[in-house]
């Protein structure tokens, strides 16, 4: 199979995609050359850095029977679209009793590793998990980016499309064919029988690599990617946790109401898979600060396979249950 | 101002009686609205559109039932201009069932896209970006529909009115700016909130044409938008109106029992220069109506009223778990 990188992931099924349907309207602030010029300027919008208007033009397509993408850059700059977003798109449908359709993909960039420092690095998507009427979809590899974009665009409601900024680069397998990933769907990215590990977005890879740590040291570790936090597929995280009794979660996002701890709390809330823990869940998070810009605090200030595979030992060694 | 010197000119009878009816829908409409806020039968929030009727009125006469429009937290007279429903939005007011949004949106959230009317917003400046897509659409389809976007002097010193501005302006959009300055941001006086006199002069900055015109002469704001639509239709690009109004009452309607901070002499001089009878008086001047017609067109007015305030009152509460549903859109809508 031919592989390509998650960002020509990304460019590839918004071409497939905007050959397929003409409704289809990008807006950014960088739009790809390549699609400007198979597509034109009237579909393919380069934008004034204006992000709440634009966000809001998406809204006034998309209840005009178009469907409009908006790439925001990175998830700081969203911050200036916040009242579009947050009252406007994601209330929309729900306000108006139903009656018009708003489809809507934003995309933005997140997580730290390009010593950009806070103003240009976050993980905000529970802030996003927070507010009804959004889709919430996380990819972390390039096959994951193409099905689930392709669902995005496909989809007829807001949904906010989270890439990572760091895994560009990253190179994986993905079929020529028309393949959608569905939303709700977790992946379990590795199989394991001691400790269950579910990852977000970049964190995967690096619990993948802690996992390949823990197998010479003969601990079996199940790496879960929910992929999309909204709808949040979490049957697939409880029946590992039942068959493995313990849980880690890793997200460099920050420790505080995040992702990581509602995971957690849907594991612990529900009594077959409480009942099977054999240790106190752990969370590896981001350290709960700004993102610092030079490299060894950038560093301390999310997870890595150091961090996870020291999680993963404290629960085998049941240390969770006394560190509460 | 440029309506001043307009009266009425080219004497039509049936164009003029139907500004006269939409008027005084909204009126009686209101009417009925505040007082049955005041005995609570309409739970929430309201803001009263009394005495800026000729706004939306004169301008939706402009329209055609294909063109768009975006409101405000003050809809209503924008959402009977448009030709939405009285039963349907009174059912919405008191939150029942058969009410525009079913219940979940209430006064500030009245949507009809059936006649494009995209939806009230409770937000100040957050319609703008939504009728810049609205008038992007007309264009990326070719079409010569056009959109309105409706706000009042508070929401131009938002930053989402400059942005839209700016947008409209550069991508050249079927868009017009609306502005009902009725003088007052929520309790705030204009010269408080804002930095020009007349706002209309902001357009310059965004090189679209702006006009400032009497807002309770709705033939006055009926030209200027007739222009203004023209000008969209053709290719000509967004323009802006400033209607100078006044809303009767206070802010809100919850804030009517704890009095109005306006000054009273200022209240005064703006209801003597109320929108319905100015126009009804010009047409019996003329004659070209009687007192006696106007006031069968008010009897029917009433009817209506009544009428949508039985529908509402017939119509079913919602059950609680009702409110569970929409959140998204039902094709494609999982979790």
């Amino acid at each position: 199979m031919r592989e390509i990188t998650y960002a020509q992931a990304i460019t590839e099924t918004l071409q497939e995609e905007f050959r397929r349907d003409k409704k289809y309207i990008y807006m950014g602030t960088g739009p790809i050359p390549a699609m400007v010029k198979e597509f034109g300027t009237e579909r393919i919008r380069g934008t004034p850095i204006s992000e709440s208007s634009v966000v809001g033009a998406a809204i006034g397509l998309a209840g005009s029977g178009f469907k409009p993408v908006v790439n925001l850059g990175m998830a700081t700059f969203a911050f200036v679209a916040t009242d579009q977003i947050v009252n406007q798109a994601a209330k929309i449908t729900y306000m108006f009793g139903g009656q018009a359709k708003f489809p809507i993909v934003l995309m933005m960039t997140v997580g730290a590793g390009r010593y950009m420092a806070a103003q240009h690095q976050i993980s905000p998507y529970s802030m996003y998990m927070n507010v009804p009427g959004l889709k919430i979809i996380l990819p972390a590899t390039p096959y994951d980016v193409k099905g689930l974009l392709r669902t995005a665009l496909r989809d007829t409601n807001p949904v906010i499309f989270f890439t990572h900024v760091a895994l560009s680069d990253e190179r994986g397998e993905v079929p020529d064919d028309d393949f959608t990933v569905p939303f709700g769907q977790a992946e379990i990215k590795q199989k394991g029988s001691d400790v269950t590990v579910v990852a977000l977005s970049r964190m995967v890879q690096e619990s993948l690599a802690a996992a390949r740590q823990m197998e010479s040291q003969g601990i079996s570790v199940e790496v879960i990617d929910p992929r999309t936090l909204v709808p949040m597929d979490t049957d697939t995280i409880k029946n590992s946790v039942v068959k493995t009794g313990r849980l880690v979660v890793v997200d460099e996002a920050c420790p505080t109401c995040g992702a990581a701890s509602e995971i957690a709390s849907q594991v612990v809330q529900d009594e077959r898979s409480f009942l099977s823990l054999k240790a106190a869940p752990k969370l590896v998070t981001g350290a709960g600060i700004p993102i610092p810009y030079s490299p060894p605090m950038e560093k301390f200030a999310v997870p890595d396979r150091t961090k996870i595979a020291a999680a993963i030992k404290a629960v085998m060694e049941g240390k969770g249950r006394k560190s509460r | 101002l440029k309506g001043e010197k307009i009266q009425v000119k080219q004497p039509d009878k049936d164009k003029l009686t139907q500004l006269y009816r939409t008027m005084l829908t909204i009126r009686r409409f209101e009417e009925r609205v505040a007082a049955d806020f005041a005995e609570m039968s309409i739970p929430g929030l309201v803001h009263s559109y009394i005495g800026e009727e000729a706004c939306a009125t004169g301008v939706c006469a402009a329209l055609r039932l294909d063109d768009k429009i975006v409101s405000t937290h003050r809809g209503h007279g924008h959402c009977i201009a448009k030709g939405a429903d009285l039963n349907r939005m009174m059912a919405e007011l008191y939150g029942r069932t058969t009410g525009y949004c079913k219940g979940k949106g209430g006064s500030m959230h009245i949507a009809d896209f059936s006649v494009g009317m995209l939806g009230a917003n409770g937000i100040v400046g957050g319609g703008f970006g939504i009728a810049t897509g609205a008038a992007l659409a007309a264009k990326l389809e070719g079409t010569d529909r056009v959109a309105v976007v409706f706000f009042g002097d508070g929401a131009s010193q938002e930053g989402t009115f400059h942005e839209n501005m700016n947008l409209a302006s550069v991508w050249k959009l079927p868009l017009i700016f609306a502005c009902e300055n009725n003088l007052w941001g929520s309790t705030v006086p204009v010269e408080l909130g804002v930095a020009v006199k007349d706002i209309a002069r902001r357009a310059a900055g965004y090189n679209m044409p702006g006009v400032t015109v009497d807002g309770n002469d709705v033939m006055a704001v009926n030209d200027a938008a007739e222009e203004a639509v023209a000008r969209a239709r053709t290719g000509g690009g967004p323009s802006f109106i400033e209607m100078k109004t006044y809303r009767w009452r206070t802010h809100t309607e919850a804030l009517w029992p704890l009095g109005d901070n306006r000054p009273k002499d200022e209240v005064e001089s703006w209801k003597k220069r109320d929108p319905i009878p100015s126009l009804g008086n010009k047409m019996i001047e003329v004659h070209m109506t009687t007192k006696e017609e106007l006031d069968v067109i008010d009897k029917e007015i009433r009817a209506r009223i009544r009428n949508a305030i039985n529908f509402a009152l017939e119509s079913p509460l919602p059950a609680p778990e009702d409110a569970l549903a929409d959140v998204f859109s039902s094709e494609g809508g999982q979790r």
